[in-house]
């Protein structure tokens, strides 16, 4: 490569809301239902039926909107996206063009350099997701699933503003925990409920122009985003160098094969003769309903992130992984709630759930214990009931199944023997079975003794009160 | 008629539309469209300085639903009169990605 170049990166990021219904009718929007069962005449678009907006996404919307610095549109409107598909029903999408509900947002980032910078968000607007086609495998024919039909989107549009994979991660991780505290979204990639397409292009550095960009489709993970942001600039790089042009069109990502293809051919025209919705009246968006949103707003991670390092005088390293994930921040502040010991709490997260978790190959949002629990466990350790061994395997208990401690403690015979008789007794056994380790100890070679702690506390079957232990060995050997 | 359709914007409206016309078909969608057009621009005479764009014919806002679903099964109605079913869905032609 003779020349420099910038990459300038835009992403349009769609999100599915947390709505119970669909946006325009009440059709459920539960994820894997029986085929076609959550359908109405609204979302199979057939002739005569009328849409009536879900207020809930409106708020979902503005909330989101709130969250991102963004101006609220306060009269907005939806519009006709016309194309045909047999995943859209209709054969057009419900969408907003002309009046997007919000405008002019931005998040702030942190660069690889450890810098910051914000990117902007040119507008969010609301629309409506499509079916999903199930490509048979054997026929020549696929088959149409119109449960999505329907379910709510907000398509967030950045400004071109990330120059690198790295920004455009950090950008997206960013919007994606905010939603999530928001609960307007779960936002998991792989499942589809947060999608990313990618806008590209190259320029030479310092250049005021931007180059013909590229849309990229079909990224499931942050690593294909990656890897596609990577393929997708060295590919410009190359027209551009071997004297071609870049085509502005839209691409597919296959990251098993790690290259993309252009998706649609000349012929078939990009033309979707937007229009306003006859079908749905405007939404005018007064300030006190957006007032009464605010209000809602929950606490958002950068906050929270403050907020645990003095209230909690957590180091900044923990609470950055607590608020790493809504799930790890809502089982923290409820444990801590009940055992006030947040240190404590954070240090079960921070090891051993997420060594669990990778054991497991899951993720924080498929965690299934109560937090009740896991205060329960602490306090049971904190009071001496049981020893710190025990500890993690009841724990292991409480992560697979939600077991109660307590009761899981008392019928697995667990609770630290703390009875100097019976401890004493052990020691004397475990001395008589090992005298070479004794003689050793007795000989000035100290560390023996760190044998014989362990040699009774698995005759004690981990239970004993190691202290105890070490305490009657010590007396014991002295003699 | 003021505004004439050429055989380019036929072809791509037909396009757009999915349409296969016959050479009859277009020439009468070509007169059709252009009356249209003509028909349009009378409101051009008006003059509309001052006016206000509408955005909907209803002087009404705020129509909204609560969030609450019915949890009926739609698959039979949906599928009543599909031209074709397979494994409880619409088939259609093979479409890729």
């Amino acid at each position: 490569m003779s020349k420099e170049y910038e990459t300038v990166i835009g992403l349009e990021v769609h999100v599915e809301l947390a709505t119970k219904t669909k946006i325009f009718c009440s059709c459920s929007t539960a994820f894997g239902g029986a085929i076609n069962a959550h359908t109405c005449p609204v979302c199979t678009g057939m002739p005569g039926s009328l849409p009536v907006l879900n207020k809930q996404v409106v708020e979902y919307a503005m909330a989101v909107g709130l969250a991102t610095n963004c101006e609220i549109t306060r009269y907005c409107k939806f519009d006709r996206k016309n194309y045909f598909y047999p995943d859209n029903p209709q054969n057009y999408q419900i969408s907003q063009l002309y009046l997007p509900i919000c405008r002019n947002g931005g998040i702030e980032i942190e660069t690889e350099k450890g810098g910051k910078k914000t990117v902007g968000i040119h507008e969010i607007h609301m629309e409506e997701d499509a079916g999903k086609l199930v490509h048979d495998e054997d026929g020549d024919v696929s088959v149409v699933d119109f449960n999505r039909s329907g379910v709510p989107l907000i398509e967030i549009v950045s400004e071109p503003d990330m120059r690198s994979p790295e920004e455009v991660i950090a950008y997206l991780d960013k919007l994606r925990l905010m939603i999530q505290y928001l609960g307007a979204s779960d936002c998991k990639l792989q499942e589809g409920s947060m999608r990313a397409d990618v806008n590209l292009s190259v320029r030479e550095a310092g250049a005021k122009e931007f180059g013909t960009r590229t849309e990229m489709k079909n990224l499931n993970s942050f690593r294909a985003i990656a890897r596609a942001i990577e393929n997708e600039t060295n590919r410009q790089i190359d027209l551009i160098e071997s004297g071609e042009k870049v085509i502005q069109e839209t691409r597919r990502w296959d990251d098993s094969k790690a290259y993309s293809y252009a998706m649609r051919s000349k012929e078939d025209a990009q033309d979707y003769r937007y229009f306003p919705d006859p079908d749905l009246v405007p939404v005018s968006i007064s300030d006190e309903w957006i007032e009464s949103v605010r209000a809602k707003q929950p606490e958002l991670p950068t906050e929270k992130l403050a907020r645990y390092q003095s209230e909690y005088g957590l180091p900044e390293y923990d609470a950055q992984i607590l608020t790493g994930t809504k799930k790890f921040a809502d089982i923290f502040e409820a444990a801590t709630e009940i055992c006030k010991k947040p240190k404590k709490v954070s240090n079960w997260l921070m090891v051993e759930t997420i060594r669990l978790l990778k054991e497991n190959a899951m993720d924080a949002e498929d965690i299934r214990f109560s937090p009740g629990n896991l205060a329960k466990l602490i306090d049971l350790t904190d009071n001496g009931t049981v020893n710190s061994t025990v500890a993690k395997e009841v724990f292991e208990a409480v992560f697979k199944e939600d077991i109660d401690p307590e009761k899981y403690v008392e019928e697995k015979g667990l609770k630290t023997v703390h009875d100097a008789g019976a401890l004493r007794e052990t020691v004397e056994t475990v001395m008589k079975n090992n005298p070479k380790s004794v003689e050793d100890y007795k000989n000035g070679k100290e560390k023996a003794i760190g044998f014989l702690v362990g040699q009774t506390m698995k005759a004690m079957k981990g239970k004993a009160n190691p202290e105890m232990v070490n305490e009657i060995l010590k007396k014991l050997l002295s003699k | 008629m003021a505004n004439r359709i050429s055989d380019d914007t036929i072809e791509y409206v037909g396009i757009l539309a999915k349409l296969e016309l016959t050479p009859q078909e277009k020439e009468r969608a070509k007169k059709d469209m252009g009356e249209m057009l003509d028909y349009i621009d009378k409101l051009n005479e008006l003059d509309v300085s001052g006016v206000e764009p509408m955005s909907h014919v209803f002087p009404v806002n705020n129509v909204f639903r609560e969030d609450i679903p019915t949890d009926n099964d739609g698959s039979k109605d949906a599928l009543f009169n599909a031209p074709s079913v397979k494994n409880g869905g619409f088939e259609v032609p093979k479409t890729i990605g």
